[in-house]
């Protein structure tokens, strides 16, 4: 399979390494008017990464990031979807705080010929880190641009040797209501499950997620590992994965699974299919302060604008039918 | 007995500044005073709050006859007019904050909104209908409209199911709130049946 870079990054546009070390100190000297926004954005008070959050070492950046701003840490870590924390968006924040990341161990089954449980070290560490700024879609019509630090999940997938067997992989989310207080309410099918195709899980843009803004997963944000599967609908990039399947049949998956007509298996992003209840033609990019306040609405992108490098996945595939 | 003048210089009073509370907090948040935000997506929590207090005020009008036979006297009728036109003006603006911050105008979408998606269609429907009984709610159209006027303002049991319906739709999985409105809502229209017998 050919992969092509981001059509809309040139290798001259990649920011060298030290501006980018110092890209909030740029940014604010810039006063760079963020998507659409009528002020220029203030970094400085909100975007301070708190010192509780252990820093990545070595990572490197990746050409397959978007050159657009990301969103703030705050708006990042302060704005979440995580049903296992509750339901609403700041629930994730305020209710994680119990959770222990660590240790951490996922167990690999199926079809594969390594199988077994595996420490969050060996999982992670044979893998050089790269940061990657992907551009972010919710099921829900909101969007962010975060610069997500992880390693490319079919690289950790080859090493436990799936067979000719595995046509689609299966994650599951930890199950553990004493500390996810989300999870003693039955609002969906606990524990959370996903699974992508086996193509979809080699593609180099899934990603395999350890962290963002070069620091640890926060607990709100999925921590210890999660994915990122940036051309997709948010639902489908599992939080605090515990369980990695290689199966021959299409793994059930837990949005489907409470509302089948409104959430499909692929879920990949699609202006041109709404959800049954609302368009997803158009997004709000996720923007704080009273200056962001008239911001308009942006178009979504198929495939979140990932097109160019993932439509080949889905050839002769029907995309209103398989949402 | 609660005399006509506590209730016109001290109670009334007191329940139009309870009825701005919300909107005063959200403006406090939206200035961004002492520290305050709505947080990242400030349309959506302007839009949602509105929604909801206007949703929680109409409730409250509901709730003033039923009281007013519990408790066999007749000031909750004089809060009755107040509670309606605050959850009137809650739900206009959060109309407004649809129509202005969320969809920026953008009359194409709103229409396509209204005509396909159902819980909006229903919102929408409600507020119209809100419209004739807030112009109808002074005591001038009262007088005018005679008998008519309490048929029409009969359309509130309407327009609060509609809104509860509304709420009921749109929210994605947890409906545990709006079941809570729902539930708030039979207990007030089902008095009002049993009352009828």
């Amino acid at each position: 399979m050919l992969i092509g870079k981001a059509r809309d990054i040139r290798s001259s546009e990649i920011t060298p390494r030290d501006v980018f070390l110092d890209r909030r100190a740029l940014l604010r000297t810039a006063g760079f008017a963020g998507a659409g926004g009528l002020l220029p954005r203030v970094l400085a008070a909100d975007d301070a990464i708190p010192e509780q959050y252990r820093r990545l070492k070595a990572v490197r950046k990746s050409p397959l990031s978007t050159k657009e701003a990301p969103n703030s840490f705050a708006e990042v870590t302060g704005y979440n979807n995580f049903y296992e924390f509750g339901t609403g968006k700041e629930d994730p924040a305020a209710e994680s705080g119990r959770f222990r990341p660590k240790p951490w161990k996922v167990k690999v089954d199926g079809e594969a010929e390594v199988t077994g449980t595996f420490d969050y070290d060996s999982i992670v560490r044979p893998h050089a880190l790269e940061e990657r700024i992907y551009r972010f879609r919710c099921v829900e019509a909101w969007s962010m641009v975060i610069p997500w630090v992880g390693v490319p999940l079919g690289d950790v997938l080859k090493r436990y040797k799936p067979t000719s067997k595995a046509r689609y992989v299966a994650f599951e989310t930890v199950l553990r209501p004493e500390e996810m207080p989300g999870q003693k309410y039955p609002v969906l099918d606990w524990p959370y499950v996903e699974g992508l195709t086996m193509a979809e899980a080699m593609h180099p843009l899934t990603l395999l997620v350890v962290g963002v803004y070069g620091v640890e997963l926060p607990n709100q944000n999925g921590a210890p590992l999660r994915l990122m599967v940036p051309w997709k609908y948010g639902f489908k990039s599992i939080k605090s994965i515990v369980r990695i399947s290689f199966t021959e049949k299409q793994p059930p998956t837990t949005w489907n699974l409470a509302a089948p007509g409104e959430y499909g298996f692929y879920a990949n992003v699609n202006p041109e299919v709404d959800h049954p209840r609302w368009s997803q033609a158009t997004e709000r990019r996720v923007s704080s302060g009273f200056g962001s306040l008239f911001n308009a609405r942006q178009p979504t992108l198929p495939f979140n604008g990932y097109a160019d490098q993932v439509a080949s996945l889905y050839k002769g595939l029907d995309l209103v039918r398989n949402f | 007995m609660v005399d006509q003048r506590r209730i016109r210089l001290f109670w009334r009073p007191l329940a139009h500044l309870a009825c701005a509370l919300p909107l005063a907090w959200l403006i406090l948040q939206l200035a961004e005073v002492a520290g305050l935000s709505l947080g990242p997506n400030p349309q959506l929590v302007i839009r949602d709050v509105l929604g909801e207090w206007g949703l929680r005020l109409l409730l409250a009008t509901l709730a003033m006859t039923p009281l007013r036979w519990l408790t066999g006297k007749p000031w909750p009728l004089q809060f009755r007019r107040l509670l309606g036109l605050w959850s009137f003006t809650y739900l206009a603006l959060h109309f407004v904050t649809y129509f202005f911050l969320d969809r920026s105008l953008d009359l194409q979408v709103i229409v396509e909104d209204i005509a396909k998606r159902p819980y909006i269609t229903i919102g929408f429907l409600a507020f119209l209908l809100m419209i004739p009984l807030a112009i109808t709610s002074t005591a001038g159209w009262r007088r005018r409209l005679g008998p008519r006027w309490l048929e029409l303002h009969k359309l509130v049991y309407l327009i609060a199911v509609l809104g509860c319906w509304h709420f009921y739709w749109l929210v994605k999985k947890d409906v545990r709130e709006p079941l809570v409105y729902i539930a708030v809502l039979a207990v007030l229209l089902g008095f009002r049946l049993w009352k009828r017998r």
